[in-house]
């Protein structure tokens, strides 16, 4: 089995260990990354609570076609990562940088559609402050489910940028010839962290995007 | 790894990705429908169905190791603790 | 029956040729270094300049309290200076000293392991945790924050004029520094443990440890959006604080408490560990309840997480969750008050060696015990609404932070500084800044009590005169107080150039980090090290390998 060099870090006994490790590393990471959206849904549900009518109003406002569309793009890019991880298990060098680049131009796709939707906001003048206007309920309680509106998809459009430059960098890792059938361990966990993201969208969207829509 | 296993796993990602898509349809369309106070704990039962079959099978926590996955639950725990708690302040103001 | 060996004996000590600190000079072998035994040292010199910038904040609003007036101070300074002092002493001084000092240090020796699990992270650490200090510092030159370090809304959100978003971003930044050693503890004490090290058989300080981790890495992101959101909020006008949106202020307290409760125990876990790994090296005997004790800190962890809500009891927060709250910090004292009652056991009928580090000991049981009986006293409802924002909860915290942590990390320092420096401290200036810090520490906290309990409300430049007299004790204690840690500073910097070498265990104590050499070669072990005795074998000597 030929040996990678560098692959065993010193502080490790043997590459189970390793593997182990970054495993339990990476799935604390994603615990924390899990509260820390927390905070957010913590301060949707207590004001979706509180103002239901203006909340459901305000989400008859965003595009529930290109977030259905967007939502489909991201379960994509989640496929496309998890066979980007199952090429590198399998050896096969040439399918993980294209499945990796796949998933890095779905997500390039969902940041620009989210790009389109955040311009028509600025344009119907519902980005919240001193231009927000809104008449189909409270002004004042549709300002705040936009906050959190932006605050949510935005805070998550910051993960994908940051996933997306973790994906560029796997990249150029396995064109390099860094990873093996033996070693791919940063792959898997960067896919550990593009799926979270995911999931984190999947309950963005319903939330956001089809409240009181019958 | 062996290439039943194998070629078992790709089927597996394939079929979990349509149900995926799938249940992103039905929750969209399930939206359009009143089903009155139900709306909400549905929409909320599919994301957690989907979330958790990213989590089981893309984010591998099928294979992984007991401990893996006490991690895993113990993010999701805490913060349903969290909002839980909140909520016991502004439910009963 | 073993003896600590005395300062003759370890005279004749000689460090190893290589270790550690030798291994490589200048500055990138420090400043690019991946050993957690120098990643620590970095973090000792970072917390220690924090500790006296801190500090020097506090002998200014001191000196503006030894009078009724607010005279030395406009009341917008004397508030940027309070802010000031918590964000510094508790950001940067009291979350990361003992865990990112002490524990860098000796997590890996006492499981028997290289490094930690993750070195590089190790190093990003402290690099987040000084560019988080850059931007706080820089906020603080620019004109500094007036809100308190608890930032409330809408005054933080909305009407403050300072430099909110800035100093709330270096916050955000040093949160990661936690969230990351945090990160590296946990992963380490679960994959890295020597063979034979069992988790029944791990130091108190590791249980300590990891608890304190779990609290890190599942309190502190909480912390992280409740700072972003402010942000937010004063960059974007958002709303969601803001009343006149109909957004509610305490929903920011409670996304701000949710992490700074846990934190305190972030801040008084890890001492916790120093005591109990102290108090059975100076009683020559195993310690009492270990299995009762490591659990305990679990407890605290987590029954920590369900307790903020008492800092809510005065906000408008629903009564009825009041009293669940109310309920729940009583039980939180369970698990402390058993460490104290296994602590003073083990001491019983033990031969007691009297050392610099069971001093601090000592004076930690004892105050902390104080500060944790006046936390059940306003976890009482009726009496919080007496004392809340008063002097009461500023000596009541006060004594669990300085007189309980800081006196858990001196006692630490002291403990370890053999092993960290291969030198010994002088013993004798040592007790005697051990006993300026109890005396100077009492003087200025007793008195906050009385004053909170007359009623003299806390974050105000100006007091009525009858508070005057009670006030000058307090700022004299204070100058006391200081002198007090002035002396370590002093000895400790003479001791690593004329102290005499200390040797691998000068207290002969017991723990994988006694085993070898002082200071300890990079790789922390010249042998593969294996465990077959418990923690705390006193009564045996220590089995090496």
């Amino acid at each position: 089995m030929a040996e990678i060099h560098g692959a065993l870090a010193h502080q490790f006994d043997d590459p189970e260990q390793q593997v182990e490790a970054s495993t339990l590393g990476m799935w604390t990471f994603l615990a924390t990354e899990i509260l820390f959206f927390g905070g957010l849904f913590v301060a949707y549900i207590v004001y979706r609570l509180s103002y239901p009518q203006a909340f459901a109003a305000a989400s008859h406002h965003l595009d529930i076609l290109l977030g259905t569309v967007n939502t489909g793009i991201l379960i994509g890019s989640s496929l496309t990562m998890v066979l980007a991880v199952y090429s590198a298990q399998m050896g096969r060098s040439r399918s993980q940088i294209l499945f990796l680049a796949a998933t890095l131009a779905l997500g390039l796709a969902f940041l620009g559609i989210k790009g389109v939707e955040y311009q028509h906001k600025f344009h119907e003048h519902l980005v919240p402050g001193a231009g927000f206007q809104f008449s189909d309920a409270d002004p004042r309680h549709a300002a705040i489910f936009f906050s959190l509106y932006f605050g949510m998809t935005g805070m998550h459009a910051f993960h994908m940028v940051i996933g997306a430059g973790l994906l560029i960098w796997m990249a150029l890792r396995a064109w390099r010839g860094e990873f093996s059938a033996s070693y791919y361990t940063p792959v898997e966990m960067v896919g550990l962290y593009w799926h979270f993201v995911d999931v984190v969208w999947i309950f963005l969207f319903p939330l956001l995007y089809l409240i009181g829509r019958h | 790894m062996d290439p039943h296993a194998a070629a078992a796993q790709r089927k597996t990602y394939f079929l979990v990705f349509g149900a995926l898509l799938l249940l992103t349809l039905v929750t969209t369309g399930v939206a359009f429908i009143n089903l009155g106070p139900l709306n909400t704990p549905v929409a909320l039962a599919i994301a957690m169905t989907k979330a958790a079959l990213v989590m089981i099978y893309f984010m591998h926590l099928r294979h992984s190791t007991f401990l893996a996955r006490v991690f895993a639950g113990a993010g999701l725990i805490w913060l349903l603790h969290f909002i839980t708690f909140t909520l016991s302040d502004y439910l009963t103001r | 029956m073993s003896v600590i060996a005395e300062t003759t004996v370890a005279a004749r000590a000689r460090p190893p040729r290589r270790h550690y600190l030798n291994v490589n000079y200048g500055v990138r072998s420090w400043l690019l270094t991946v050993d957690h035994k120098r990643i620590a040292l970095l973090y000792l010199v970072s917390v220690t300049l924090f500790f006296f910038l801190g500090g020097a904040a506090a002998v200014m609003f001191r000196l503006e309290l030894l009078t009724p007036q607010s005279d030395l101070f406009e009341a917008e300074t004397y508030n940027k200076l309070f802010t000031l002092h918590g964000l510094v002493m508790i950001f940067f001084f009291l979350i990361p000293a003992i865990p990112a000092v002490l524990g860098n240090f000796l997590v890996p020796l006492m499981i028997g392991a290289r490094d930690l699990a993750f070195p590089k992270l190790n190093l990003l650490s402290w690099y987040v945790f000084i560019i988080g200090g850059i931007f706080t510092l820089i906020a603080a030159i620019m004109g500094g924050v007036d809100t308190g370090w608890t930032f409330y809304t809408p005054y933080s959100s909305t009407y403050s004029n300072s430099y909110v978003a800035l100093t709330v971003t270096g916050a955000f930044i040093t949160g990661f520094s936690s969230i990351l050693t945090g990160l590296n503890f946990i992963v380490t004490i679960h994959k890295m443990r020597a063979p034979g090290m069992t988790w029944l058989r791990l130091p108190l300080f590791i249980w300590s440890h990891y608890a304190t981790s779990l609290i890190m890495v599942l309190g502190t992101p909480v912390l992280a959006i409740s700072l972003v959101l402010v942000a937010l909020e004063r960059l974007f006008q958002f709303g969601i604080f803001d009343p006149r949106y109909g957004g509610d202020p305490v929903l920011f307290q409670h996304l701000f408490w949710f992490y700074s409760h846990p934190a305190v125990y972030i801040m008084i876990l890890p001492a916790m560990g120093v005591v109990s790994e102290i108090v059975p090296c100076f009683s020559r005997k195993r310690i009492f309840g270990y299995t009762f004790i490591a659990f305990s800190s679990l407890a605290i962890a987590i029954l920590g997480f369900f307790v903020w809500g008492h800092h809510l009891f005065v906000s408008s927060q629903s009564v009825y969750a009041g009293l669940v709250f109310s309920f729940l910090s009583m039980l939180v004292a369970i698990p402390s008050a058993i460490k104290v009652f296994n602590w003073t056991a083990t001491l019983y009928k033990g031969s007691i060696v009297y050392r610099t580090p069971l001093f601090y000991a000592l004076g930690f049981i004892g105050l902390f015990t104080i500060g944790g009986l006046t936390g059940i006293f306003v976890a009482t409802l009726p009496i919080d609404v007496h004392v809340h924002d008063t002097y009461f909860i500023v000596a009541h915290f006060h004594y669990i932070m300085v007189g309980g942590t800081i006196m858990g990390y001196l006692g630490g320092l002291h403990f370890w500084w053999p092993k960290i420096t291969g030198k010994l401290y002088p013993e004798g200036w040592a007790r005697f800044s051990a006993l300026v810090i109890f005396v100077g520490f009492n003087l200025t906290f007793f008195p906050q009590f009385i004053l909170g309990y007359l009623g003299m409300p806390r974050r105000y430049a100006a007091y009525p005169d009858e508070f005057q007299v009670l006030n000058v004790m307090s700022s004299a204690g204070a100058s006391i107080l200081g002198i007090g840690y002035l002396i370590p500073l002093i000895y400790f910097f003479w001791s690593m150039r004329y102290g005499p070498y200390a040797g691998a265990n000068p207290w002969d104590a017991r723990g994988l980090e006694w085993t070898t050499a002082s200071p300890p070669p990079t790789d922390n072990f010249d042998y593969k090290p294996r465990v077959s005795q418990s923690a705390y074998a006193y009564e045996e000597e220590q089995k090496v390998g």
